[in-house]
């Protein structure tokens, strides 16, 4: 690991002004991700900016229809609250599955979003479900937040702060687990609720988390596994390396699919 | 270098380090305290599993200086005197171990599970040892153990 600074802020703001005072800051959430990385000498940021001290960034909330997580709440959190398994079960067994149970302990739902790993879990769930991450500057349509392989609309500096999910009345996700990492394969979060019928996919795009509209309009009609049982997804774009090609991805694509909606 | 300052097993310690120092090689190399094994150094296998604010985490995942102000429990916390824990007992008891590598971490990952879930399944109990890796595969006594030290 290459030096770096740290820094410890109380609060959102002076987590912002800590990064504009860096000549390469990066924040610091868990660091499941961010640790490993830096390890590896993948990234060799002059600042570390940590959010871990920040307590207006945790907690968990559930009123009007809408599950709102500080974005510093860890995988245990989310996975062990009454609350979001009374609103959104499937929330909060996606966040059970994540990693391992140390991981879960560490990691949280705002470093997730904000990597936007492509085989990453929190992800479908946002595209999903429709979610809006706030952060310390604007909210942000989890449509127009997920852009590409690592990439968000997330500007320098800019720091999620929460993240709210309408509650659907049907969602649940499922995934094929690498078995080593437990990172998904492939895993399909399907969601009907206020955001519409929604297929999600992660684990398997090139560009990260998509949607597929054919699912979507077969489901809306008839939200069964028989529906789209015939749907095939091209294996163009879709990522292929030693643990599965994009065949055998684009053909987990309809399986999982198929289990979620089986699941309801 | 910064300075950090923690409770590990029970006692106030502090000590000067780098931001870049990980919470494993600090318990290590600065506090002598080596039950705590480095094995993968890459998040996967679960030696260096210690207990941080009373959840189990990988110290190899883990800045000590984002351990600054926490309590901390090693291997070395959990025996009272020579009076083995529980879960250490149970793993003497049903053979849980062959080389001993992974046992620190596979005890401190178990010691969190029954906290959680005091009575788990033998499924529950191997998904939540999955980020706990025995090269061995001793899996079978491991689980044993856990199992035995749930009816304790």
């Amino acid at each position: 690991m290459y030096e770096f600074e740290h820094h410890k802020p109380a609060s959102v703001a002076d987590a912002a002004s800590a990064m504009k005072g860096a000549d390469d800051g990066k924040l610091l959430a868990g660091g499941q991700t961010m640790i490993p990385t830096l390890k590896q000498r993948l990234a060799s940021p002059s600042d570390l900016v940590d959010l871990g001290g920040i307590a207006e960034l945790k907690g968990i909330s559930v009123s009007g229809g809408t599950v709102t997580i500080g974005a510093m709440t860890n995988h245990a959190a989310v996975a062990a609250s009454a609350d979001i398994k009374s609103a959104l079960p499937a929330l909060a067994e996606l966040a059970d599955h994540i990693g391992d149970a140390q991981v879960r302990n560490r990691g949280t739902i705002g470093g997730s979003v904000a990597n936007n790993d492509p085989a990453a879990d929190y992800p479908a769930a946002c595209l999903a479900l429709g979610a809006t991450i706030h952060t310390s500057q604007r909210d942000i349509a989890a449509d127009d937040f997920f852009t590409g392989l690592f990439e968000t609309a997330l500007e320098e500096d800019e720091i999620i702060t929460k993240i709210s999910f309408p509650v659907a009345n049907k969602a649940a996700y499922v995934k094929f687990p690498n078995p080593a990492s437990r990172y998904a394969l492939v895993g399909v979060f399907v969601a009907d609720g206020p955001a519409g019928t929604r297929v999600a996919v992660t684990g398997a795009g090139q560009d990260g988390v998509f949607r597929v509209p054919e699912m979507e309009s077969a489901l809306s009609g008839n939200f069964s596994a028989d529906a789209i049982a015939n749907v095939k997804v091209s294996a163009d774009n879709l990522n292929a390396d030693i643990h599965a090609s994009a065949d055998y991805r684009a053909h987990l694509i309809t399986v999982m699919a198929k289990r979620a909606v089986a699941k309801i | 270098m910064a300075t950090v300052s923690m409770t590990v097993n029970g006692k106030s310690v502090s000590g000067e380090v780098e931001p870049r120092t990980l919470l494993v090689q600090f318990i290590r190399e600065q506090l002598h305290l080596t039950g705590t094994h480095v094995g993968c150094d890459t998040s996967q296998c679960g030696a260096c599993v210690v207990h941080v604010n009373g959840d189990s985490v990988k110290s190899c995942t883990m800045l000590a200086v984002q351990a600054d102000g926490s309590d901390v429990t090693t291997i070395e916390g959990l025996a009272n005197g020579d009076t083995l824990h529980p879960m250490q007992e149970a793993f003497r008891d049903n053979h849980g171990l062959q080389c001993g590598f992974c046992t620190p971490g596979m005890v401190m990952s178990a010691v969190d599970l029954l906290k959680k879930n005091p009575k788990p399944s033998e499924g529950e109990i191997r998904e939540w040892l999955e980020g706990n890796i025995c090269r061995c595969t001793g899996y079978h006594n491991i689980v044993k153990a856990v199992q035995q030290a749930a009816q304790a």
